[in-house]
């Protein structure tokens, strides 16, 4: 992957065992006069605390959850400001760089289509379920607006893309949750995707990857019917899974609530992204309810990872030969001839 | 019996204590006082009828958490013959949020797992206010497989606003095992029968709330979020909790309509806590007829069916429910 900037200082074990130098980050647009409307997910946005000799910009503006506009569509000449580190940067080298800052390397939120372009060799060559919407089951007040505007905002017609393609030449069933819908949150819509991505690869024999970022879990706006989304997707996970199929599981920032404790936690292997936030409940409940500051780090990718949760923390941009070579290390010997990954039977 | 009273049913309430008064006053005197203690008691039913039929999701939401209502250990008491408690996860610790174990159910053995809540606050301390951590699940699936091994059905009793919300509940995986719960209920080969008796909120009820037949007490209610969750996330004010409550659609009655439960339990007038035996006796027969159904059918089968319900069913019910709305 050429072209790319490669962290420079990376430790060993994933930096465990030293001061983490990632932060989780809300990027947000330098011209931009009117807060951006993508509230409606159930964790609200939240200042992380900045870790020890981190700079992080956050301490004197709110940070804006905002992914960074594909860098297809932005015209020459935009610079955006790292939520982070409060940098400036140059958008088309913040695409290049895999929307990893490239002054600070915090992992900024990625675009669904911009994350199947870099991980597929020829990008999505079917989109799964592409028809599918999003419906207002409970004609909860003001849903429907919402649903329109981040359909107009993100060229989405929900917060999940699924698919397949092929990942260094392996034939794989892709899905991305994109943190710009609504968060990333799952209702009903994005519940039956993800339950139909692993029965598409159940019926098709391929691997999952999933990259999950939702938000708030499961959307309010859907009351009872996201809720049971949990089940569905968990269902599905678990049907596939019995086809001895392989499942790997990368969680983004964020993955919380409903989404973390269901599919996305349920995946052979389990991944994160640097800096990631992930847990079940969302840091403000927890300090309401007990009353005290949340230690820094606190639910963090490296939090998990060192509480054995997770397998390992990967870098963005080596994400797609880690995945890679774990595809080939769940290949028969048989079929790295044939380049066919499937479970180990 | 606790009798914690809402504003909205205190005049119901002060008539129904003076209508006692009275008949304590003739009983005590030997005066007869029928006519007139005839004449309250007629006002006391209208207003009665008046303040139960026409209640709002938040006044519902309030009864399910009556502090008298009926607890997992209560109906556990008063509907089945025997019951033995059994204790802990085997990894880490014993979690008193959430019990469960062994006993017979119309003389059949049965295993039973609920969330359990205090009545006062020191058992809501020890309880930790029937919030659940990872142990707790780890403790329900575990005998839920337990149960599965033996063929025992299972029954689980949902009173639960959500998962607790902690640090170490945090640390120990609370996402990562309501996942792995919620995976193994659905796919336990033995009937389950879950009875959402009070709350039952979030992935932390879900996860002990996936099974072949799902029952619901009038007045409980079943949604993703509290509504005070809901309206201060949403609208940065938790005071506006009636509204979400009403926006969540979270009654017995509306989980019917969108296919989220199979059957909504009646509650004596008034809820549970009003009558506990006639409550529990009402879940007993919903389980025995439940659990009778389930009999014979191969437990292949039985997954098979389950899976397919949530998938097919469920989704069905929340799109005709849109459709009906013209959407
Ligand atoms: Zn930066």
């Amino acid at each position: 992957m050429a072209g790319q900037q490669r962290p420079s200082d990376r430790g060993f074990f994933n930096n465990l065992f030293s001061r983490p130098k990632y932060v989780t980050v809300h990027p947000r647009r330098v011209n931009s006069q009117t807060p951006p409307s993508g509230a409606g997910e159930a964790e609200p946005a939240r200042t992380q605390p900045p870790l020890p000799g981190t700079p992080t910009g956050l301490e004197t503006s709110a940070p804006v959850r905002l992914p960074l506009t594909p860098a297809r569509e932005v015209p020459d000449g935009l610079w955006v400001k790292c939520g982070a580190c409060g940098q400036i940067l140059y958008t088309k080298d913040l695409a290049k760089n895999l929307y990893v800052c490239y002054r600070c390397q915090a992992h900024l939120h990625i675009p669904a289509r911009d994350r199947c372009q870099q991980l597929l060799d020829h990008g999505l060559e079917e989109e799964f379920a592409a028809e599918l919407t999003g419906s207002d089951p409970l004609q909860f007040p003001g849903y429907r607006e919402k649903l329109e505007q981040a359909q107009e905002k993100t060229g989405l017609r929900e917060a999940a893309l699924i698919g397949r393609g092929h990942l260094d030449g392996l034939p794989v069933a892709l899905g991305v949750l994109d943190f710009s819908f609504m968060g990333g949150s799952m209702g009903w819509a994005v519940g039956e995707k993800i339950s139909c991505l692993f029965d598409r690869a159940r019926e098709l024999r391929l691997p999952v990857i999933l990259f999950s970022a939702g938000g708030g879990g499961a959307r309010m706006q859907e009351g009872v019917v996201s809720l049971m989304q949990m089940a569905t997707t968990t269902q599905a996970v678990a049907r596939f899974s019995q086809a001895g199929l392989l499942y790997i599981s990368v969680l983004t920032d964020p993955t919380m609530g409903g989404v973390y404790a269901s599919f996305a936690s349920l995946g052979d292997i389990l991944l994160a992204e640097p800096g990631a936030r992930i847990g079940f409940t969302g840091p403000r409940v927890i300090e309401q309810t007990i009353r005290q500051k949340l230690p820094p780090g606190f639910q963090t990718a490296e939090f998990v990872l060192k509480n054995g949760m997770i397998d390992a923390i990967v870098d963005r941009r080596e994400m797609k030969e880690t995945l890679a070579r774990l595809l080939r290390f769940h290949m028969r010997p048989a079929q790295r001839g044939d380049q066919v990954v499937q479970g180990s039977v | 019996m606790s009798r914690a009273v809402f504003d909205w049913e205190r005049p119901l309430v002060e008539l129904e204590s003076r209508i006692a008064e009275l008949q304590a006053f003739s009983q005590e005197r030997g005066i007869d006082l029928s006519g007139e203690i005839a004449t309250l008691e007629e006002r006391a039913a209208r207003l009665r009828e008046e303040t139960y039929r026409n209640l709002t999701a938040w006044q519902r939401v309030q009864i399910a958490r009556h502090p008298g209502r009926p607890t997992a250990l209560d109906y556990i008491s008063l509907m089945m013959e025997d019951f033995m408690e059994l204790h802990g996860d085997r990894a880490f610790r014993d979690d008193p949020a959430i019990v469960g174990g062994i006993g017979l159910l119309a003389g059949r053995p049965v295993t039973v797992i609920g969330t359990q809540k205090g009545r006062d606050t020191k058992e809501n301390l020890a309880r930790n206010f029937g919030l659940p951590h990872p142990e707790g699940y780890r403790k329900a699936m575990r005998l839920a497989e337990q149960a599965a091994k033996f063929h025992r059905p299972v029954i689980t009793l949902v009173d639960i606003v959500g998962a607790y919300p902690g640090i170490e509940a945090e640390e120990r995986g609370q996402g990562l095992t309501i996942a792995e719960s919620i995976r193994t209920f659905s796919l336990l080969p033995t009937p389950v029968i879950c009875a959402i008796t009070g709350e039952a909120g979030s992935g932390g009820a879900l996860a002990i709330g996936v099974g072949d037949r799902i029952l619901m007490m009038e007045y409980a209610w079943h949604s993703v979020i509290s509504p005070e969750g809901c309206a201060s996330i949403l609208w940065k004010d938790a005071r506006q909790a009636a509204a979400a409550a009403e926006a969540l659609r979270l009654t017995a009655a509306e989980c019917l309509k969108l296919g989220v439960v199979d059957e909504v339990l009646p509650e004596p007038l008034g809820g549970a806590h009003r009558d506990p035996r006639t409550a529990a006796s009402t879940l007993k027969q919903a389980l025995v007829r439940a659990l009778s159904d389930l009999d014979g059918i191969p437990v292949e089968t039985l997954v098979q069916q389950r899976l397919e319900r949530y998938r097919r069913d469920r989704s069905a019910g929340w799109q005709r429910h849109s459709s009906e709305a013209g959407l």
